[in-house]
């Protein structure tokens, strides 16, 4: 034999893209049905370089002694209630947002990479795409064993499933995760491997976790810690795709182009979620949103599109007005969950004195001038004993579906808003960025189950905001309101007396 | 100063979730299994129909023919959420290090004669493929099927599949040296040789079924039932003198059957007893795909071992036993 003994990178082909083969029994355009209607011109998937090379055995290995570590960590959390020793109570509302907004996400890609990892023809993604899923199943499962502790203890985490198929603003994450489960594999690696976990992930996952860090949240922190190397191989495979494609064939540019500019603008609009969190929900918070968007927006994204522009491809359209909201979006959207608090599964409340000068500080241009007072009116209103509800039902934006509350780009005092006529029908949206989406895919977007059309319809439980809130299984009173009064808050101030007692 | 938390009054206001509460009759206690699978997938209020399969939702029961009222019925009697199953699989693979470390060392694939050399090539190492087909299928399964109680260990299954392939993959390594030769030729041997084409067209035919659950019967009853247990457990006698090295070397793949099966025929038998539709289709679909199975199977097994198909004859008499024990009619 004269053959030569294999390097690894070959030795990996083997033990991966070896196994694969041409079918001849059945047609491969019917083997892989999904592939094609996209678009996207595949000349050579064997020129895919492998983004990380790891076999099944040594998986199972990193993977086993990683689980082993995180829940010997959550373990002694629940059994020395760390709970008690978070900053403040108001924290367990991070991760209320957490569990019904974002952990149900984990999933849907864990479905959506099984489904990339089965229908993508090419064997090498294929593969990465399988341990991505697996990755992602993990994902889900330590968050709801991370959480479940807090479960046992705090309000508005009971429910997350039922919650996140039905409550008006979950709707946001999830319409967002259901748009990439219902496009084509190639536009689901570019929307979640590509601008989720590659562009946006820093400013989703690094929020949470950090904040967890800060408010003492250890077994949170730890189960961050965890998924920091599954998250760095996710990225991996995102940059190695988009390069892909777009060294494939000059024609998948400009299809390439549209999907990034797309799933920017939609998890731009998700990530207002985690804006609020970050200047408003943490007890003691990491840094601003701005801050945030400037590192790993501005600064990160603004590397990573210029070593993109070798291929043609250019920063996402509207970057330039999602940079400039930045100033505004965490503002905005507490002030909505602050008039829907009766609608809300966490608690709201206002930012106290401090909290509103680290804001001044951190906002100088805007916060001042347009939100501080907004905050100060309602504060005098509660003290009054004239809490601000609102009442009425929102309109909501067609694509990313948020209230109609966000302002005109360069003009903070008016509402943004934008429509568009499809088969008849009008259709609204809070920006020109959900317009654009909608224009381009009317069909799909004209389907959407919108919470507050459907509440109108009939569907969610009833006319009434109680009616709807049975339909959520909102537990009224302790899940909703303000978190002053709340049973969480009750409980805090017990544990803190308690300590206090106990000190002496 | 004692340990103060200690002194605190830690009664839990809930024991667990809400939904999985009402699973349990009841606000008790749950497992980390149960709390990581039931009802975790979405059920409702989908915004888009999927671009690729507009018929359908995402996740929608009615991509299988069979009816379940409950798709958390058919629970894995393993209880494996992501670290368990990791966990388990660490340690089965700990013995597979052991044993080609073991091989190794003591030369013991340099020491079989060349017939054996020539039976595994021929016969066991094309099997790689197979377990990646099989991969393609149980990733499939989890794409496609309803409710994470059936789907997440399904991509266990997946996981599974390619280790093995990879396993399978590495005795051939041992037996060329490292050098990827007899990969390359057992690749033609599963395109090309005939006593091979049967089962390359059996999964082939797999890649296109639309119905995840007849899938999964396809997949787990069938070609596992006859054509991994035709190799791995009814071909001893095909290895001639390499039986040992070839048992030591593919001890995973046996654990792994035996772990499989426990929830693949448990997830059967509670859908078959659903209701008498669902036997008689389960019961139509397992008799069917075993039929291709043993079909396939039977010019391999003669190939193999010179028996006229008698192994496999072997086989689908086992699989057949196995199915009716899960009340199935064949
Ligand atoms: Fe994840
Ligand atoms: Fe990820
Ligand atoms: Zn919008």
């Amino acid at each position: 034999m004269t053959a030569k003994k294999l390097g690894l990178k070959q030795r990996y082909a083997h033990m991966t893209r070896g196994l694969d083969w041409e079918t001849s029994y059945q047609p491969m355009d019917k083997v892989f049905p999904y592939d094609t209607f996209e678009g996207i011109k595949i000349k050579d998937w064997s020129a895919w370089e492998d983004p990380f090379r790891l076999t099944m055995d040594a998986y199972w290995k990193f993977q086993a002694e990683k689980e082993r570590k995180l829940y010997a960590v959550i373990d002694a959390f629940a059994q020395n209630n760390g709970q008690t020793g978070v900053t403040d109570g108001r924290y367990a509302n991070v991760l209320k947002l957490f569990l019904t907004g974002i952990s149900p996400e984990e999933y849907q890609a864990h479905r959506g990479f099984a489904y990339a990892g089965r229908h993508l023809r090419g064997v090498g993604p294929r593969v990465a795409a399988q341990m991505q899923s697996l990755d992602e199943l993990r994902h889900i499962q330590t968050q709801i064993h991370t959480i479940s502790h807090y479960n046992k203890y705090f309000d508005g985490l009971a429910e997350f499933p039922h919650m996140h198929d039905r409550v008006w603003y979950l709707s946001v994450p999830k319409s967002f995760f259901d748009d990439a489960r219902s496009a084509g594999p190639f536009e689901f690696m570019i929307a979640i491997g590509f601008a989720f976990e590659y562009v946006l992930t820093n400013l989703l996952f690094v929020p949470f976790m950090s904040g967890a860090a800060y408010n003492g949240d250890m077994s949170t922190v730890t189960f961050g810690f965890s998924a920091q190397s599954d998250e760095s191989r996710h990225m991996t495979l995102g940059i190695e795709v988009i390069k892909f494609l777009l060294e494939q064939h000059p024609d998948n540019l400009p299809i390439v182009q549209k999907w990034v500019d797309k799933w920017f603008w939609r998890g731009h609009r998700v990530l207002g979620l985690v804006a609020m969190m970050m200047d408003y929900m943490l007890p003691k918070p990491v840094m601003s949103w701005k801050e945030a968007w400037e590192i790993y927006f501005t600064e990160a994204g603004g590397a990573l599109f210029q070593d993109l522009a070798r291929y043609g491809l250019r920063p996402p359209k509207y970057a330039d007005i999602a940079t400039a909201e930045a100033e505004h979006i965490s503002h905005q959207n507490w002030a909505i969950f602050y008039q829907y608090t009766h609608a809300a599964a966490f608690h709201t409340w206002l930012p106290d004195a401090k909290h509103m000068d680290w804001l001044s500080e951190k906002y100088p241009n805007t916060f001042d001038k347009y939100y501080r007072p907004r905050f100060e009116m309602w504060g005098q209103m509660a003290k009054e004993g004239k809490r601000f509800y609102n009442m009425a039902l929102p309109q909501l934006c067609q694509t990313c579906q948020i209230p109609m509350g966000y302002t005109e780009p360069g003009d903070p005092t008016t509402i943004c808003f934008r429509k568009t006529q499809f088969r008849g029908e009008t259709y609204h949206f809070c920006s020109d960025g959900c317009k654009d989406i909608f224009e381009a895919e009317p069909e799909k977007f004209a389907q959407a189950w919108l919470p507050v059309h459907q509440i109108f319809q009939g569907n969610c439980g009833g006319a009434t905001i109680p009616d709807v809130l049975n339909y959520y299984r909102m537990n009224v009173g302790a899940d909703n309101m303000d978190y002053v009064g709340s049973p969480d808050e009750k409980l805090w101030n017990e544990w803190q007396a308690d300590k206090i007692r106990t000190a002496v | 100063m004692t340990v103060q938390i200690k002194t605190l009054d830690m009664e839990p206001k809930r024991q667990t979730f809400g939904h999985v509460a009402r699973r349990l009759g009841g606000d008790k206690p749950a497992t980390r299994y149960q709390e990581a699978t039931l009802d975790v997938q979405a059920t409702a209020n989908f915004h888009y129909k999927p671009q690729w399969e507009p018929e359908y939702w995402v996740y929608d029961t009615r991509k299988t023919a069979v009816v379940m009222a409950d798709w958390y019925k058919p629970l894995d009697p393993r209880q494996y959420y992501y670290a368990t199953y990791n966990i388990a699989r660490a340690n089965m693979n700990q013995a597979v290090e052991r044993a080609f470390a073991f091989a190794e060392e003591r030369g013991l694939i340099e020491k079989i004669s060349a017939e054996a050399r020539k039976q595994i090539e021929f016969g066991l190492l094309p099997l790689r493929h197979l377990h990646w087909g099989a991969n393609m299928n149980m990733t499939e399964i989890t794409q496609r099927g309803y409710g994470t109680a059936v789907t997440a260990p399904c991509i266990f299954s997946a996981g599974d599949h390619l280790g093995m392939a990879q396993v399978v993959s590495r005795i051939g390594l041992l037996l060329d040296g490292q050098t990827g030769v007899s990969l390359d030729m057992a690749k033609e041997v599963w395109m090309d040789d005939p006593a091979w084409q049967g089962v390359r067209k059996l999964i082939e035919d797999t890649f296109v079924e639309r119905d995840f659950f007849q899938l999964f019967v396809a997949q787990t009853l069938a070609i596992n039932g006859v054509v991994f247990d035709l190799i791995y457990k009814f071909a001893d006698a095909g290895w001639k003198d390499a039986q040992i090295a070839v048992a030591m070397l593919t001890e995973f793949m046996s654990d792994w059957r035996a772990d499989e099966s426990k929830w693949s025929d448990s997830v059967i038998k509670t859908v078959a007893a659903e209701s008498a539709e669902n036997k008689a289709l389960v019961s139509q679909w397992a008799s069917d795909w075993i039929a291709r199975a043993v079909e396939a199977a039977r010019p391999l097994s003669a190939a193999l071992l010179g028996d006229n198909g008698a192994q496999a004859e072997a086989a689908r008499e086992a699989t057949i036993k196995r199915a009716r024990a899960l009340g199935l009619t064949l």
